[in-house]
């Protein structure tokens, strides 16, 4: 495969060695500053989900919402964020500070490292790691522990409970997710998040994969709610039942850090259901088609940067497309119950989902033209 | 010596520290909700280590298998039966703890003796990458289909047996007094709970 588009590792280190300074040592200068970059970029996303959350909430019970910090409340997250920072950090007395200290920051930091696999473009993500969506399946899975930590360490039965459910809640749609992803990856014959995108963009919009994997995204996306904890799904801090659940005790930074874990969680997901059915970083028209009808040659630098922030653009807007839909769901529809919650996860997603990779691979038998042969 | 090498050799040092000063924990604390966290912390060392090795997916699969849902689930059993007891004094526990130590220190000289007595093969084979995730998938359905699909048929058993002892209503009879189970309260149907006011 002979890689495209904009390459601004190559051209950081073609930089540095232009300053005298050895590949070595600008590998290292490099290393930090995507991770940083995304870092921000996450906290940024966040900043703009809760902002959205309170203007939608806002909008849907007929209120005005956050008004006077900054034009549109714009700056109201941020008064949020520094809010908490300021609050006192309160450990309750019988707590187990050590297990309720480690816990927020089990939830947040799978989070965050599966940043590591979203691209924003041909070239722009920290690594394109072979095992890519593989990668995020794994790190997920380590959220539960965090939760089942700060549930068991608050020392209050509420958040016991409330850290079971969320364990609980995650094992059960851990698994219909897997099973969606899997029929994707069978279609891309790859676990890497660039081959996924690469393999929908042949077409534009028709190729994407929401028309080959419907049942999938219907699946995906549920379960992704389901993970992020999202109504109809937040049993786990449902507060008429469980005060808030596993964050009861919490205060200040280390209830920021949950916080922060659920948004950065609902963002991720929200670009990974574009990443794998909506065709990431693809426009409805491919690029290419657009470059040749403005004879212009793919590879010449106004393209390319074109190109590149087209990418940076339709992904972050389809992901948000998604977010204001997930923020919809959560303000009109009512709480599923707890026993509710896990039929439709193992009574009903999880034969759908078997039925559906069943069907993918028939197809992919039948049909390897149209489902990746 | 290459940056990346020292990077590689201080990672080492640290999940090999990780991993033994943590099994050590697992097996030596009294609160078994700190072992069973410390359980956790050690499988991640150990995917680290995997990941060291250049083998990225059985690296991921540890974590989604091990952390993921075995360590979950011990957590979650642990939990579930959070009884704070004070468990009685055995006897000859320090006979016992003698013994088990005994045979753990045995088992670590023979291991030790076949870790410097073997000639290994230095350097290894080189490390497939990425293609390792291809390779892993052809020799499951190859020449381990059989080992495969055993592995998989042993956890459903393990699993039916589970829902069967789990779901005491399937049985007719009462297994300690031998007296049948009255089923009617499982299937009993549900009592509205408000007194209907509409008639």
């Amino acid at each position: 495969m002979v890689n495209s588009g904009l390459d601004i590792e190559l051209s950081f280190n073609q930089a540095m060695k232009g300053f005298g300074i050895s590949p070595e040592i600008a590998h290292l200068l490099w290393l930090p500053l995507p991770m940083l970059l995304v870092l921000i970029a996450a906290v940024i996303g966040v900043l703009v989900t809760v902002w959205l959350e309170r203007k939608v909430s806002a909008a849907a019970q007929q209120r005005i919402g956050p008004e006077y910090a900054g034009a549109l409340g714009i700056l109201q997250p941020m008064a949020d964020g520094l809010k908490l920072l300021v609050k006192e950090d309160i450990i309750p007395a019988r707590a187990d500070s050590l297990l309720f200290t480690l816990g927020p920051i089990l939830v947040l930091v799978p989070v965050i490292l599966s940043w590591l696999i979203v691209p924003f473009g041909q070239n722009l993500l920290i690594s394109n790691v072979g095992i890519g969506i593989f990668l995020w399946i794994a790190l997920s899975s380590i959220q539960p522990i965090g939760l089942l930590m700060s549930g068991y360490a608050s020392n209050n039965k509420y958040s016991l409970l409330g850290g079971l459910r969320a364990a609980a809640q995650s094992i059960s749609y851990e698994i219909p997710l897997a099973l969606s992803v899997l029929a994707i990856v069978l279609m891309t014959n790859s676990l890497s998040t660039v081959d996924i995108v690469q393999q929908q963009n042949g077409l534009g919009v028709i190729s994407w994969n929401i028309w080959r994997q419907p049942v999938g995204f219907l699946i995906f996306w549920i379960c992704a709610l389901a993970e992020c904890e999202r109504l109809p799904f937040d049993l786990p801090e449902a507060e008429e039942e469980l005060v808030a659940g596993y964050q009861t005790e919490y205060a200040g930074m280390k209830f920021a850090l949950f916080y922060l874990g659920s948004y950065i969680n609902l963002v991720l997901s929200a670009l990974l259901v574009s990443v794998l059915y909506l065709g990431g970083w693809g426009f409805p028209i491919p690029v290419e088609w657009l470059a040749s009808w403005l004879h212009q040659p793919i590879h010449s630098p106004i393209i390319e940067i074109l190109t590149g922030s087209i990418g940076i653009i339709m992904t972050i807007l389809k992901a948000y497309l998604l977010v204001f839909f997930a923020i919809l769901l959560r303000w009109t529809t009512p709480r599923v119950r707890i026993d509710q919650l896990l039929d439709l996860g193992w009574k009903f997603l999880l034969p759908i989902s078997l039925v559906n990779l069943l069907v993918t691979a028939s197809l992919k038998l039948a049909f390897p033209l149209a489902f990746g042969g | 010596m290459h940056i990346a090498q020292y990077t590689e050799l201080i990672c080492f040092i640290i999940l090999g520290a990780v991993i033994i000063i943590g099994s050590l924990g697992v097996v030596l604390l009294n609160n078994i909700v700190y072992s069973a966290f410390l359980l956790g912390g050690v499988f991640m060392s150990i995917a680290g280590l995997y990941l060291l090795l250049n083998a990225s997916f059985v690296a991921a699969a540890q974590v989604l298998v091990y952390v993921g849902a075995v360590n979950v689930l011990i957590i979650f059993a642990i939990m579930l039966v959070n009884k704070r007891e004070e468990l009685s004094p055995i006897k000859g526990l320090k006979l016992r703890r003698f013994i088990s130590g005994g045979v753990c220190a045995c088992l670590l000289g023979l291991l030790i003796r076949v870790n410097l007595t073997t000639k290994w093969n230095m350097p290894g084979p080189a490390s497939i990458g990425e293609g390792s995730t291809v390779r892993i998938g052809e020799h499951l359905f190859t020449d381990y289909l059989l080992p495969f699909e055993l592995a998989s048929v042993l956890l459903l058993m393990a699993m039916i047996g589970a829902i069967v002892l789990a779901r005491r209503d399937v049985l007719n009879t009462d297994e300690e007094t031998q007296e049948k189970i009255n089923q009617e309260i499982i299937e009993e149907k549900k009592q509205p709970l408000l007194i209907d006011q509409s008639s």
